[in-house]
């Protein structure tokens, strides 16, 4: 713990910089890397449209003879020279990946917020309410456990596709692949959270709040919440790796978003295919950048689960 | 230790093994009423299922004799009563019993599942241990990392990646089937037994242990680092016992229960996970087996599939609680919280 | 109903080190070839008859076989029939000169009795073949070698529908209870499904089904022993599996080569390609005749506008489809007919260069100067590069503000959108079997009646050629008939009930020193292959 005198007050930022958290990342280069990388791609891919040198989800820019061009060559037919080469519709590789980080991590911050909310809500009202609610939120769990991840995935999308009319197929994908990601992934913060609220509820400042007649929400959110947010944020940092990987396993079993709107599993779902055709830029920049960011955020969330547990330290 | 707590259960037990029984027989059903109530939207079996001449009438006889026009609770009855008698019915693309087209691919999976299943517990525990026992140290730091590339990109690029660098650069390594195998009884085919069989199984088994594996070496690496710190290593210590019958006598053998447990409860996803594996490899298994039924929209198969899966999970789940039980019945249970 | 593997295909080797050596080994024993053959999918069935499906049909071609056969250039064979015509005192009914000296696999003699035995089974639901024999009254075995098949009317084309129709024995039908083609919903495994008795030139000798098929060459067939004595068959559903598979020399011949991989295979020393044209052709078409589009903002139906129609053909560039997204491996073309089938003339054929700008007037005078949405329903693992197609289709469109939104799904998924009416926009391939344009009418421009119009998506109706379309069923004067084809064929691209894209090529890829044809259906014999 920072000690400080009184009345030398620093500010917030003097005062995070100073944390324990603050020391343990400043004292990991490798936490330090992936932080950088992580925040570079993400900067990019929301920063994408500015970025970008061309806007490869507007059909109408594309021209179809750019296809295939390789990485600092000119076309055969049109002569243009593209960074990173194009690929099989003449969308620019660079601009693709910037957009399709776009679409990856918007999936994966979704996916993981949806099952996150999802999670703690169930896992704090079956931790603190206990009794049959408790019993069967848990098995509840137990079927969704039954059910691995990538199958639910599929099921999910095929039932969306049934009940969505066609004219919004395209439109919903995105968040038909939200839901499917986040509803396999819940379960973990609920036993997280539930095993959390057990403990503390029979505590004696919770209980204290009871006897003063607070509103059990406001215990919940107030007290219990604050004390399981350390591992929920661990999870959740690896969840959102795991969901942008999941992503891209999905776009493999044909079930993604429209591949005029890749992500970056979807870029490399189409890029495998070229692997021994020659064309190795489609599949290889795709997929460093893809491994880039899984990786980093990786390693935050392993870093933050040391740093998090205080008997490691 | 299992036995003193099994004798002081008593009927305790008993009653215990029957509820979870009876909740075991409601999730499989459960199971069953999703997986079923979703068939209807991946797709129309019909249109797999005939050619481009045959007429709108006859493809509305055939959705008819089917029972594809049947209410839905029609169809679950019918599908539940059956299921129960292991009928499973005919599938729609192969025209064999379902049931026995899923033991012929049974064996695949399971050899495919085990094997990878025991190199990334041997490896994923091994690792573990190093890693945990130097913390720091640089290798320790690089094994942690590198781990993660595993997890870092998505199964299928795995795969290829290794057919492409093993079958295809290097030919060291099949890059597709199973195999030669043969016959272990009257229906288990092996391809662990012939050379080729074991050639066959490399790379896939690497491509689906690998996320399993930097599981299971985070895991024991976390839980040896808790275990080393408790008072019971310290005394062990004190009373000057090596560092290794410290590490490995105490330390590891108190990190393996929670270990195995989740090992456990990780064989299930390894044969969900086996999808994409079995569908790179050409795997003869019935995850591939499922992925070109739902592409057909082979519903029979697609069924069994999910209740096979969903068995495999319930009796993995039962014996685990089992377990606990028996270690100690004040936990009853509740495990949760070992779970992750 | 599996058997043990054998020595010989033990041999054979799926070892990868060995490869090199099975390499020599093949080429030396002149006596034992082997050819290891891998597709996408496998046959669903051995059935004969229960499945009208490419897959299906081609590996049953080598086990069982048809009265007549087609050639790699379409025209039709000697098979089982060594002779065919109408007959000259009514022309309502086909006469069959069947061959003699024939064997069943399992050594007894094939009989008029089979042959009639096979067609009433074939035209018998829930045989997938119904459909092309819906016309046939009876079938009689007139005496030892002839067999008549009385049609409810005159039928000039009939014996084009044949060439998928396998004859299989009586004797062993009734002895195993597979009288009449497997029914799904009965629940129970046919026999027929996974054991045979043809007379073709390979026998069944291992079958476990998506895994691996094994044929052996069957000594007592009637026509010249082939080189190929063994046949290996695997499915290899995943394409860079398929084609790794054949760089590392675990198969001979690869069936469904990926386009993009086909020139650098070309390149790759010991691996050689064969291609050629498949009979069928890759279009898109549109509900041009409802009042409004379920998926366009747009008002009234766009598609109904002869303008738009026409504008669409105007910005659709089939060469650079063509040269970017097939790889040069495919024929641009406008004529919704792949020139095999009788019909076809090369002034359907011909397509000018995209005018973007005349497209533009074009769209203005209909009405839509600003474009309009739709969504295109495209199937992915169906044919060709398809969803690549209707991407690059999507991007082409789009430069006359037509913005499309692509709705790219499996196949099961995406061909009840057309048979349901769901979708206001589609790419679809046809095959034409019968290698006649009356098969194109009827399944795609006739309007949706009893067994016509199945796949007709665009709604089109127009009852004074749906009247010539029947006619040309029962027209026995062939120079008349194709002048009536030649009539509905000007009304139909007049209409642009179809945007033709191109026509299907298909490639084989294999090991050097194996020759085998393309096969225009895609039904490659290895009864065909040779060796250097």
């Amino acid at each position: 713990m920072a000690d400080f005198t009184p009345g030398n007050r620093p500010n917030a930022l003097a005062r995070a910089w100073d944390s324990d958290i603050a020391w343990s990342f400043r004292h990991s280069p490798l936490a330090v890397i992936a932080a950088f990388v992580s925040i570079l791609i993400i900067l990019a891919a929301v920063f994408a449209p500015w970025i970008a040198p061309h806007d490869p989800f507007n059909p109408a820019s594309l021209d179809l003879m750019d296809g295939f061009t390789p990485p600092m060559e000119p076309n055969a037919f049109t002569g243009n020279v593209y960074w990173l080469g194009t690929d099989n519709q003449g969308r620019d590789v660079f601009s693709t990946i910037l957009y399709g980080a776009r679409i990856s991590l918007f999936v994966g911050f979704m996916a993981v917020l949806f099952a996150m909310v999802l999670g703690i809500t169930l896992g704090l009202i079956a931790g603190y309410r206990g009794g049959w609610l408790d019993s069967l939120l848990m098995r509840v769990a137990d079927v969704q456990l039954t059910f691995p991840s990538i199958l639910l995935a599929l099921l999910i999308f095929g039932v969306a596709r049934g009940f969505i009319p066609p004219a919004y197929r395209e439109a919903m994908a995105i968040w038909v692949l939200i839901v499917a990601i986040g509803l396999s992934d819940w379960v973990q913060y609920a036993r997280v959270v539930r095993g959390a609220t057990m403990v503390e509820k029979n505590k004696e400042y919770v209980q204290a709040a009871r006897v003063i007649g607070a509103h059990p929400a406001k215990i919940l959110i107030r007290h219990i919440l604050p004390n399981v947010m350390g591992p929920v944020l661990v999870i959740a940092t690896i969840g959102l790796a795991l969901a942008i990987i999941a992503e891209a396993t999905l776009s493999f079993l044909g079930v993604g978003v429209p591949s005029t709107q890749p992500s970056l599993g979807t870029l490399i779902r189409i890029g495998q295919g070229f692997l021994f055709s020659g064309e190795w830029w489609i599949l290889l920049f795709p997929s460093i950048t893809l491994l880039a960011l899984a990786l980093s955020v990786n390693l935050l969330g392993d870093w933050l689960r040391d740093a998090l547990n205080p008997r490691l330290r | 230790m299992l036995t003193v707590s099994a004798v002081y259960a008593g009927s305790d037990m008993l009653a215990f093994i029957l509820r979870r029984l009876v909740q075991s027989v409601i999730v499989m059903l459960t199971v069953a009423l999703v997986a079923f109530a979703l068939f209807r939207f991946v797709g129309d079996p019909i249109a797999s299922m005939v050619g481009q001449e045959t007429t709108l009438a006859e493809r509305a006889e055939m959705r008819e004799a089917l029972g594809l026009n049947d209410p839905f609770v029609v169809q679950f009855a019918k599908f539940v009563t059956r299921a129960a008698t292991g009928d499973f019915g005919i599938s729609y693309r192969l025209q064999q019993p379902v049931m026995e087209l899923i033991l012929s691919r049974l064996p695949a999976t399971l050899e495919l599942a085990l094997v990878s299943g025991v190199a990334a517990f041997v490896f994923g525990v091994g690792f573990g241990v190093y890693t945990a026992l130097n913390r720091g140290n640089w290798l320790s730091g690089t094994i942690m990392t590198a781990s993660l590339i595993g997890v870092s990109l998505p199964t299928f690029l795995i795969g290829v990646l290794l057919i492409w660098v093993f079958a295809v650069e290097l030919q060291w390594l099949p890059s597709f089937g199973r195999g030669e195998t043969v016959y272990i009884g009257n229906w288990w085919r092996t391809g662990l037994l012939t050379e080729s069989g074991r050639a066959s199984l490399i790379l896939p088994a690497i491509t689906l242990g690998l996320y399993q594996m930097t599981l299971i070496m985070r895991l024991v690496r976390a839980e040896m680092l808790e275990v080393l710190r408790t008072d019971y290593i310290k005394f062990a210590r004190a009373r000057g016992l090596s560092n290794r019958a410290v590490h490995f006598g105490h330390a590891l053998k108190n990190t393996l229960v929670p270990v195995i447990t989740i090992t456990g409860l990780q064989l299930g996803s390894i044969i969900a996970f086996s999808i994409i594996t079995e569908t790179v490899f050409q795997w003869p298994g019935v995850g591939a087996l499922f992925i070109n039924s739902v592409r057909f929209v082979d519903v029979p198969v697609m069924a069994a599939y999910l209740m096979l899966i969903a068995l495999v999970f319930v009796v993995i789940n039962l014996i685990v609680d089992l377990l606990y039980y028996a270690v100690d019945p004040r936990l009853r249970v509740d495990r949760a919280n070992t779970r992750h | 109903m599996f058997m043990m593997p054998n020595l010989r295909t033990a041999r054979a080797g799926l070892m990868m080190g060995a490869a090199a050596a099975a390499l020599v080994l093949t080429s030396v024993t002149a006596d034992a070839e082997t050819i290891r053959w891998a597709r996408v999918g496998d046959a669903l069935t051995m059935d004969p008859h229960s499945q009208n499906e490419g897959p299906t049909h081609t590996l049953n071609h080598h086990i069982y076989e048809t009265l007549v056969g087609r050639a790699d250039d379409g025209s039709l064979t000697q098979r089982l029939a060594t002779d065919w015509g109408i007959s000259e005192e009514d022309e309502n009914v086909w006469v069959f000169t069947i061959r003699e000296g024939v064997k069943f696999h399992d050594g007894s003699d094939m009989t008029v009795e089979d042959v009639v035995f096979s067609l009433d089974r074939a035209r018998t639901p829930p045989s997938g073949m119904a459909a092309l024999h819906a016309a046939v009254e009876e079938v009689t075995a007139v005496d030892d070698t002839t067999v008549h098949v009385r049609m409810s009317g005159p039928a000039p084309l009939y014996v084009q529908n044949l060439t998928n129709t396998f004859i299989m024995s009586k004797a062993w039908a009734e002895a195993n209870g597979v009288e009449t083609s497997p029914n799904f919903a009965a629940g129970e495994e046919a026999h027929s499904v996974r054991n045979t008795n043809g007379t073709g030139p390979y026998m069944l000798v291992e079958r476990d089904p998506e895994v691996r098929t094994v044929l052996r060459a069957f000594e007592d067939h009637w026509a010249d022993a082939p080189e190929v004595t063994e046949i290996i068959y695997t499915p290899i559903t995943e394409a860079a599996t398929r084609v790794a598979a054949l760089l590392s020399g675990e198969v001979d011949i690869v069936q469904d080569v990926p386009v993009q991989d086909i020139a650098r295979l070309e390149q790759t020393d010991g691996i050689s390609v064969v291609r050629g044209p498949e009979n069928r052709n890759i279009f898109f078409s549109y509900d041009m005749t409802s009042d409004s589009l379920a998926s366009s903002n747009a008002d009234g139906n766009p598609f109904a506008s002869p303008e738009v129609r026409e504008a669409m053909s105007l910005a659709i560039d089939r060469n650079a489809i063509q040269q970017v997204v097939m790889r040069g491996e495919s024929q641009p073309s406008a004529a919704p007919l792949p020139p095999f089938v009788n019909g076809w003339t090369e002034d359907m054929h011909a397509f000018g260069d995209p005018d973007l700008a005349r497209a533009g007037e074009l769209m203005a005078e209909a009405g839509y100067p600003d474009g309009f949405s739709v969504q295109l329903d495209c199937p992915n693992d169906r044919y060709l590069n398809d969803e690549s197609i209707c991407q690059a289709l999507v991007g082409m469109l789009a430069r006359i503000n037509i913005q499309v939104d692509l709705n790219a799904q499996t196949r099961s998924l995406h061909f009840p959108l057309i048979e349901n009416w769901e979708t206001d926009f589609y790419l679809l391939g046809w095959g034409v079997p019968t290698f006649d344009s009356q098969y194109v009418f009827d399944f795609l421009v006739h309007s949706r009646e009893g067994s016509y119009g199945s796949f007709n998506g665009s709604r089109y109706s127009n009852p004074e050629l749906d009247e010539k379309i029947q006619a040309l069923a029962t027209m026995t004067d062939l120079e008349e008939r194709d002048a009536l084809i030649a009539e509905i064929w000007d009304e139909v691209m007049e209409e642009r009930i179809f945007l033709n894209v191109h026509n299907q090529v298909l490639a084989y890829a294999m090991r050097d020193g194996i020759n085998l044809d393309v096969h225009p259906e895609n039904q490659p014999r290895m009864t065909t292959v040779t060796f250097d």
